[in-house]
């Protein structure tokens, strides 16, 4: 559906967006994920035909955005990070002027309307003038503005961000209701969001994709090498000793209270040294209260990219 | 077409849902009124509006017109709506066309209400229709163009403010100071180019009841060319 080839924009010696590639197939929500200014809203900006890129292509349906660009925004519907709206017009005569601009007629505006509304929690405030709404309503009906015309596929950039706790609930119940039947390409900084929203995820920085898959995949890749916390009662250099002796240690960091010791490892990459862990405080007739590997989320997994990518610059 | 309609529509909705028409309409009224009953309005005076189109007209539009198209496009650009408007199928002219016939729309109104004038000088002496409907032809085609410039102007930046003072000095200029500034102007073409552009003395045969296809021609190309521009400013971003 989304297909982005060598991809990049230069605004004059700054390069936003460099050589990125990534494809998106039919259906579910995919997340685009990166640090504020790593590129998610240039990509998204090029695909909506907003902007031009400095080179490669993207093509939205098999339709070039440059080429075919007005075919492209027949396709597409998309919420803009700001929601920009116009504060003058009433919710229903925006949505109808909207309407028009797609080319919907007269019964089908009326239908779409009423569909949308109804869909984003709308219907009360129809009449309200978009000035005097908060900013979680503009949210919603800049969001209802996008899948009126019920477009193949949905670019939402950053599309909870400004809305209170209930709201963003709401809106990625939605959000994930949309994913069932078009391809929803979400942009976020917000790992735990794309955890719960999306099947997919892009990771950007910098302008590159650093990695992709599905959260639960990014998240097992990491967790492989996430800390062993322990804590049992013994000798504090006995405890040392025999865990520095158990293979597979990397790393060990170590803190006494009361007679209890508390171990935080890290394994080598591809060990579980848990069961070992087991085993020597058994053998030794250490008691042991705690015992857990710590949950990587992709937040961690994020800063730990970040980071090996600055220094691999330095 | 249909959706030069729709913008055209938007923006005539947009004026009468700000103050901005209104303002500007209370504006443009007092001071033409003023303008009548000091310039016009004389006992024994020839029953002709020309005292009021040949001078205090034009100062008005070229005062009230840049008011009315400052935010057209500004606006858009200052509030983030121009990516929502460009990312739906609309074409960049279908957009400066609808934005500059919803303005029009809106400068019809305001020349509609001059014609209390006309009235009242047909109740105190005798009318010259005629005249009368050279003069408004006339008003069309330098509103027009005025709307035009302005427009364009407010394509260029994201501040009203700015794309207003721009239009003020660029259509001061041309109706104004252009014919001034060719007698005192050396260069020779510069001087022919200045008297060639001077909008007043385009405009003032359709004051005496003249229509000349000279100065049709030269308000018809001079509203293209602008609305051409603005069509590229708009287009432009495709091309950084």
């Amino acid at each position: 559906m989304i297909r982005v080839t060598n991809l990049t924009k230069w605004y004059g010696s700054f390069v936003a967006v460099d050589n990125i590639s990534f494809e998106v197939e039919g259906g579910g929500v995919v997340g685009f994920l990166g640090p504020n200014g790593a590129g998610k809203t240039t990509t998204i900006r090029i695909l909506t035909c907003y902007h031009p890129a400095t080179s490669g292509s993207a093509t939205i349906a098999n339709f070039d955005v440059f080429a075919d660009s007005l075919e492209v925004r027949r396709r597409i519907g998309y919420l803009p990070e700001s929601t920009p709206l116009y504060p003058e017009m009433r919710v229903r005569e925006y949505l109808n002027f909207r309407g028009k601009l797609r080319g919907l007629d007269h019964s089908e505006r009326g239908e779409a309307i009423r569909r949308v509304t109804n869909r984003c929690w709308l219907t009360e405030f129809i009449d309200r003038p978009i000035g005097q709404l908060s900013k979680g309503m503009r949210q919603r009906v800049g969001l209802a503005d996008a899948i009126m015309h019920d477009p193949p596929v949905l670019i939402l950039d950053e599309p909870t961000i400004g809305l209170d706790p209930t709201q963003i609930r709401e809106t990625r119940n939605l959000i994930r209701e949309l994913g069932e039947r078009h391809t929803v390409l979400l942009s976020s900084h917000i790992l735990h969001e794309v955890e719960q929203t999306c099947s997919r995820a892009i990771i950007i920085a910098s302008g590159r994709i650093l990695a992709s898959g599905s959260p639960r995949e990014l998240r097992e890749r990491f967790s492989a090498q996430g800390r062993v916390v322990a804590e049992l009662k013994g000798p504090v250099h006995e405890v040392e000793k025999g865990v520095r002796a158990i293979n597979g240690v990397r790393d060990l960091e170590l803190t006494s209270d009361n007679g209890w010791v508390r171990l935080s490892v890290q394994p080598k990459p591809e060990c579980d040294i848990r069961e070992d862990l087991f085993r020597l405080t058994h053998s030794q007739g250490w008691p042991l209260r705690e015992l857990h590997r710590e949950g990587a989320t992709l937040e961690d997994f994020f800063v730990k990219i970040i980071a090996e990518q600055q220094q691999r610059k330095q | 077409m249909r959706n030069i309609v729709t913008m055209m529509q938007r923006e005539v909705g947009g004026y009468f849902l700000s103050p901005i028409a209104y303002i500007t309409m209370a504006i443009f009224l007092f001071a033409c009124g003023l303008a009548f009953g000091l310039g016009v309005f004389q006992s024994g005076a020839e029953s002709t509006l020309r005292p009021l189109l040949e001078f205090w007209i034009i100062v008005i539009l070229v005062f009230v017109l840049p008011m009315l198209t400052m935010r057209l496009i500004s606006e858009e650009f200052r509030s983030g709506t121009i990516e929502t408007l460009l990312t739906v199928p609309i074409k960049e002219t279908e957009i400066v066309l609808g934005k500059f016939l919803g303005a029009f729309a809106v400068y019809g109104v305001l020349i509609a209400t001059l014609l209390l004038y006309p009235v009242i000088l047909a109740i105190f002496g005798q009318l010259d229709v005629m005249l009368l409907i050279c003069n408004y032809i006339g008003l069309v085609l330098i509103g027009g163009l005025y709307i035009a410039v302005g427009l364009f102007f407010s394509a260029c930046t994201k501040h009203q403010i700015i794309a207003v003072l721009l239009s003020f000095a660029l259509l001061a200029l041309l109706t104004f100071a252009s014919q001034g500034l060719a007698t005192i102007t050396e260069i020779g073409w510069l001087r022919v180019l200045l008297q060639q552009v001077s909008i007043r003395t385009h405009f003032h045969d359709f004051v005496r009841g003249l229509i000349d296809l000279n100065h049709v021609v030269f308000f018809v190309t001079m509203t293209g060319l602008f609305l051409f521009l603005t069509v590229k400013r708009l287009e432009m971003r495709r091309w950084q």
